[in-house]
């Protein structure tokens, strides 16, 4: 290992908050400024950047029922793939995830975020949906396999002012900067990639290459079928 | 570089009109659209597969065949002939059968299909679609090539002493082309036998078509079939030609948006900057349509999509014109002038004929007197080689 500065960590918000300004997309910014700012302690630099699924809300209507997608939905879902850390920060319809937000991670390829670290977290208008966060969002990323913090973030109007809240956020931005640090999502891709089932160009398609040195590969050159 | 048209066989709403063609009807219009497509010099003309409405092509070698009997010059094919659901015999036999027919002007290209209730249709499952369709293509291959044929595997009951009837035309079998999107498997297999590659360049990005595309070509010089350059690719793609741009949009429009397969959904002009949609004056679709070989390489058959979505006969054939007098001519020239010399033309059975024999006189198999069981057994012809004996199990 040379001494020069490590990478900067790449966060990703993910944010399906449909107002501007949003209490969703402050409550991930709030998690991303203090993951920051640990990750600074620990003499890391984070760059972060944000994907407001409200701006892409006809391009994700358009994947979903079609095999189109946008460019602009192609950056963020690129960006997505690349990151070290993502913040996914809902508001609560019907009391679950928005359908913008789960229609997004619909789109995306199952192997994308794989042993990704991700901060869970929902803005809701009364404290009834806390329970959103670890029943509905955390069940969606278990089917992704992302690794997410296990402290789950939830804000109704009344936390706001809480300071509670600033310490929920501590802990989870703690959990969250210490998994990036870890390495192991970097470490889960070189150790145990092929464990998982992968799509012909997703994510693992690009770096992985075609693996000639299976069953099928042997059937479809002439080889037997059992 | 050959150019034709491909139809899916859908039976579609005109949305401008508000009718609903007959099986019949559509039927009737397939026939003409074929003639036509000979008629403005055009060179292939490719049917698709489906067993289930609002599709009439179940049974592609009889319109192949009547269509084949009412041209002089086109090759007739498929896009595509279902290689997992059609036991691999029936496809052995019928597309024999229509290579005699047609005189060799005549290919096929396989594919998986993936209408789920089709399988159990016909005893199959969709979840073993890959296996299923990379055994039956060993299989097809083996029935084409050998005279008599033992053979068991996974997917279909044991054969033992089997010949399938007839022998291809001049002993040379049609020409395969494999079409995928995303499956290196099915790639592989048709480097592996030195087959042709077909993407069918319908939705982007372009980037799966490209990778595979790349593996196909490094694989078939990997089999030692060729160089990278000279592997054998064709590309689907979908026009709307007017003799004004603005025309084109206007006309199509209404067809784009109720089109079973992109309407309710993105704009026209979003597909059109996302996809190798091409919808404009003669030019613009030319300009388009060179564009495709800057991705994928110089390749050898481009068909274009002219009938789907409603569309009445009168303007398939419309359309046909245009493309046959205005952009095909074109992109003829334009083509040749810019592709790689070492680019070899697309196969057909005259050239596939000449490599196989030369100047000596094509195989032309006789059979042997029935033995009065109406079996094969080991000699089927008069010049079946001695080595194929049949293998018997022993009871």
């Amino acid at each position: 290992m040379n001494s020069a500065a490590p990478e900067p960590f790449t966060v990703v918000v993910v944010s399906a908050g449909t107002s501007d300004p949003s209490s969703t997309r402050l409550l991930a910014d709030r998690v991303a400024d203090r993951s920051c700012e640990l990750a600074a302690c620990h003499g890391r630099a984070v760059t972060s950047s944000v994907i407001e699924l409200r701006e892409m809300a006809a391009d994700v209507a358009t994947a979903l029922v079609s095999q189109l997608i946008t460019p602009r939905l192609q950056t963020a879902i690129a960006a997505l793939g690349e990151a070290d850390g993502i913040i996914a920060s809902t508001p609560v319809y019907k009391a679950g995830p928005s359908g913008l937000f789960t229609s997004f991670f619909d789109i995306l390829d199952d192997d994308l975020i794989i042993a990704r670290p991700v901060v869970l977290a929902a803005t809701a208008g009364t404290a009834r949906h806390a329970l959103t966060v670890d029943d509905q969002m955390r069940s969606m990323f278990a089917y992704l396999r992302a690794m997410t913090v296990p402290t789950a973030l939830f804000a109704a109007p009344e936390d706001w002012g809480d300071p509670a809240l600033n310490k929920r956020i501590d802990r989870a931005a703690v959990e969250f900067v210490l998994l990036m640090e870890s390495g192991f999502a970097s470490q889960i891709r070189d150790a145990s990639w092929e464990n998982y089932q992968h799509e012909y160009g997703s994510a693992g398609g690009t770096e992985v290459g075609i693996d000639l040195d299976t069953d099928l590969m042997r059937l479809a050159t002439g080889g037997p079928a059992a | 570089m050959q150019f034709g048209i491909f139809s899916v066989s859908d039976i579609t709403r005109d949305p401008v009109s508000g009718e609903t063609p007959s099986e019949a009807e559509r039927i009737g219009a397939i026939v003409r659209i074929a003639q036509k497509a000979e008629e403005v010099g055009l060179d292939v003309f490719a049917i698709g597969e489906h067993h289930n409405p609002p599709f009439f092509s179940s049974a592609p070698t009889t319109l192949l065949a009547f269509i084949a009997a009412t041209t002089k010059r086109l090759i007739v094919s498929t896009a595509t002939t279902l290689i997992t659901t059609n036991d691999p015999v029936r496809i052995a036999e019928e597309y024999a059968m229509l290579q005699h027919l047609s005189n060799g002007r005549m290919d096929l290209m396989l594919g998986r299909g993936n209408t789920a209730p089709v399988y159990p249709w016909f005893g199959q499952d969709i979840r073993q679609s890959l296996p299923l369709a990379l055994e039956h293509y060993n299989l097809l291959h083996r029935l084409w090539r050998e005279d008599v044929v033992d053979w068991q595997g996974k997917y279909r009951t044991p054969l033992q002493g089997f010949t399938s009837i007839p022998r291809p035309l001049d002993d040379v079998p049609p020409f395969v082309w494999h079409g995928s999107i995303r499956t290196p498997e099915i790639a592989e297999q048709a480097a592996y036998y030195g087959d042709g590659f077909f993407a069918n360049n319908i939705f982007w990005p372009k980037e799966h078509y490209v990778r595979l595309i790349g593996f196909y070509r490094q694989r078939y010089a990997y089999y030692g079939h060729g160089t990278e350059q000279q592997a054998i690719v064709g590309l689907g793609g979908q026009a709307f030609i007017a003799r004004n741009s603005q025309d084109a949009k206007k006309e199509f429009r209404p067809y784009f948006d109720e089109a079973p397969v992109y309407g309710h959904g993105p704009s026209m002009e979003e597909f059109m900057d996302l996809t190798p949609l091409s919808v404009g004056s003669p030019a613009e679709v030319i300009d388009k349509t060179l564009t495709f070989r800057e991705h994928f390489g110089d390749y050898q058959r481009q068909l274009f999509l002219m009938d789907h979505a409603g569309l009445p006969l009168a303007t398939v054939l419309d359309q046909l014109d245009l493309l046959g007098a205005e952009v095909v001519p074109v992109l003829r020239k334009e083509i040749e002038a810019r592709q790689d010399p070492q680019t070899p033309a697309a196969p057909t059975h005259a050239a596939m004929v000449k490599a196989r024999y030369g100047d000596q006189a094509p195989r032309q198999p006789r059979p042997n007197a029935n033995r009065g069981d109406n079996v094969t057994g080991g000699s089927p012809y008069q010049d079946t080689v001695a080595e194929s004996r049949p293998q018997y199990p022993n009871l």
